[in-house]
């Protein structure tokens, strides 16, 4: 089973608290303002946990500009760092990067998306948004590793594919769609961790695998909150009305079956402990890996295939 | 109180409505040309302007009795339905949505699939109904593309898909998303056992469903003047701050950028078809 997040925990340890004091029937006057305190904490955890300004702020801590990215990650936790750049048609994304290394002496494959820390660099990695030839080069390399029987990390944190001309003129759909279904079928372990922003398809292009996990204040979804809001209210300021009603955080996600695991994150969120966080993160891949290192590819696929497989569910009209 | 009252009854209006000569629908200004172009003519001619071959939308049902030869086609899982997975509720709740779009076009979702022949060959079809949603790709759509990717392989049977879409469906959130893995991962099986796919780009195709099946075909060809693209051509705008030139993201455009295998115009489906599974099948 899943880890619960801190928040929740916090929650659960209260909610036993208050029917511990409310099973207690010789409750005093002193007992009763203790219920009506907890009950208090228990109503804004909850608000804080699923409201839409507690899923709003969620989403900010998934954007915070302090965030760890794919590169901070790669320092944090692998060694070797050898990036392979440009997918042999058209050029180099650097808003996804993929490179060889060693993950505690065993050489995988890391790919991942990559925001920039400053102004300049934010625009020259155009905000993490991959155009098709950042598509295409994850693919090669993915293949690169899969022809060599090498496991693959994907790192997720993007707004989405970009939405640009010169992306549309050179395939964006076609590219992301290649990545879907040729990803589905690489014979070697993917360990799918969202780390941040999970935007839609420039998201999944890289999301399918054997394990996803999600960073407990990472988020999941198909359109941007602010993208959802403009189109359905016709106003982009009902974006925390939008984010709600997308159920796009990590416990909804687990809870719809959809992803596998919550990585739980620092106190405050994982920019306030890099270090803590790569443990955490480390903990899970290197659990991650152990589990699908014991199928035979068969098996690998039969569960990938059955994993996506299972997902949405419908009504069966007689 | 009044201080008079009406004693008769006033001159009671004819029913004038059934009197009335009817003009409305036998015309129609065409979106293409502008021209006049008599509603009878349009149909004899599958929905396209025979000025200016405009092709117009046309919807899931005419679109299989199009494709499918005389004899007529078995639906597939025409009962599948959305359970709301979200409870999804903007400025209208999504059941009330979904209920409307229902009694719209008299379907459960946005997808049809039947299986028949097409110019005597076995052959599985599915069409998407834009008046559904926008063609809207959620877990029925996703489910039903994916059982039928599934038959296709079982059977071997030849499968074509023709797109008309907005992308994935917002109200079913990620799991709309997910729909785009479990098909692709289907489609690729269909490949590996080398069992023909072909998908037919109609106008619009777009988001989720352009990033999926649509662009995932042996051959992807399209109708001409189609919509097609990933982002929306408003999206792009916003994100430019400019407008888009004529013509970008239609067919024409991205055959000429080499994304389309061919444009094939409407009356000649069937035949480009025809001639393509022969060569496909083996």
């Amino acid at each position: 089973m899943a880890k619960q997040s801190s928040t929740q925990k916090e929650l659960a340890q209260l909610e036993r608290r208050l029917t511990e004091l409310e099973g207690n029937s010789a409750s005093g006057g002193q007992v009763k303002t203790q219920i009506n305190e907890l009950k208090q904490q228990v109503t804004a955890l909850r608000e804080e946990l699923v409201g839409p300004r507690g899923v709003w702020q969620r989403v900010e801590l998934a954007r915070h500009p302090q965030r760890p990215y794919t590169l901070d990650y790669i320092k944090l936790l692998f060694e070797d760092f050898s990036e392979i750049h440009g997918d042999r048609h058209f050029g180099d994304d650097p808003a996804l990067l993929c490179g060889m290394v060693r993950f505690h002496g065993e050489p995988v494959l890391v790919v991942g998306h990559q925001k920039g820390r400053d102004t300049k660099e934010r625009v020259w990695r155009n905000f993490g948004q991959a155009k098709p030839e950042g598509f295409r080069k994850a693919l090669r390399a993915m293949k690169l590793a899969a022809k060599f029987g090498r496991p693959i990390f994907s790192l997720v944190d993007t707004q989405g594919a970009y939405p640009g001309v010169d992306a549309e003129a050179r395939g964006q759909a076609e590219a992301i769609a290649s990545c879907l279904r040729e990803i589905s079928r690489l014979p070697v372990p993917i360990v799918v961790t969202v780390t941040g922003e999970g935007g839609s398809g420039g998201a999944l292009a890289i999301a399918i695998g054997d394990k996803v996990n999600m960073m407990e204040n990472a988020f999941y979804s198909v359109i941007s909150p602010e993208g959802c809001a403009s189109i359905m209210w016709r106003d982009a300021t009902k974006k925390e009305l939008a984010a709600e009603a997308l159920k796009i955080t990590s416990e909804d996600l687990l809870a719809m079956g959809l992803i596998d695991e919550i990585i739980p994150e620092p106190e405050g969120g994982a920019h306030r402990n890099y270090q803590q966080m790569g443990k955490l993160l480390d903990e899970v891949l290197v659990r991650s890996l152990a589990e699908l290192r014991g199928l035979s590819t068969e098996e690998l696929l039969a569960r990938r295939y059955d994993k996506f497989r299972r997902m949405g569910r419908f009504f069966q009209l007689a | 109180m009044a201080w008079f009252r009406r004693q008769k009854k006033g001159i009671e209006r004819a029913a004038s409505e059934e009197s009335k000569v009817r003009t409305e629908g036998l015309w129609k200004k065409c979106d293409g040309c502008r021209q006049i172009v008599w509603k009878k003519d349009l149909d004899a001619n599958l929905s396209v302007c025979p000025r200016c071959q405009h092709h117009y939308r046309i919807n899931a049902h005419q679109r299989l009795e199009l494709l499918f030869d005389a004899g007529g086609y078995t639906e597939h899982d025409a009962g599948l339905a959305s359970t709301d997975p979200l409870k999804f509720v903007d400025t209208k709740p999504y059941d009330q949505r979904l209920k409307a779009a229902k009694k719209k076009t008299g379907m459960q979702d946005a997808i049809l699939f039947g299986e028949g022949k097409l110019a005597g060959r076995p052959v599985q079809i599915g069409a998407m109904e834009f008046a559904f949603i926008g063609g809207s790709m959620g877990a029925v759509v996703g489910e039903k593309v994916t059982r039928a990717a599934e038959r296709s392989l079982e059977a071997k049977l030849p499968l074509v898909i023709v797109s008309c879409s907005g992308g994935a469906r917002m109200m079913e959130g990620v799991v709309s998303l997910m729909q785009m893995a479990k098909i692709s991962a289907a489609l690729a099986r269909l490949d590996d056992a080398r069992v023909p796919y072909i998908s037919l780009l109609t106008d619009p195709t777009t988001g989720g469903v352009t990033a999926c099946y649509a662009m995932q075909g042996d051959l992807n060809i399209a109708e001409p003047g189609a919509l097609i693209g990933f982002a929306g051509p408003r999206v792009i705008e916003q994100t430019i701050g400019q407008k888009l030139p004529e013509g970008f993201q239609r067919s024409e455009f991205l055959l000429d950028k080499g994304f389309l295998d061919a444009i094939v115009p409407r009356k000649d489906l069937k035949s480009y078809l025809s001639n393509a599974l022969d060569f496909l099948s083996p």
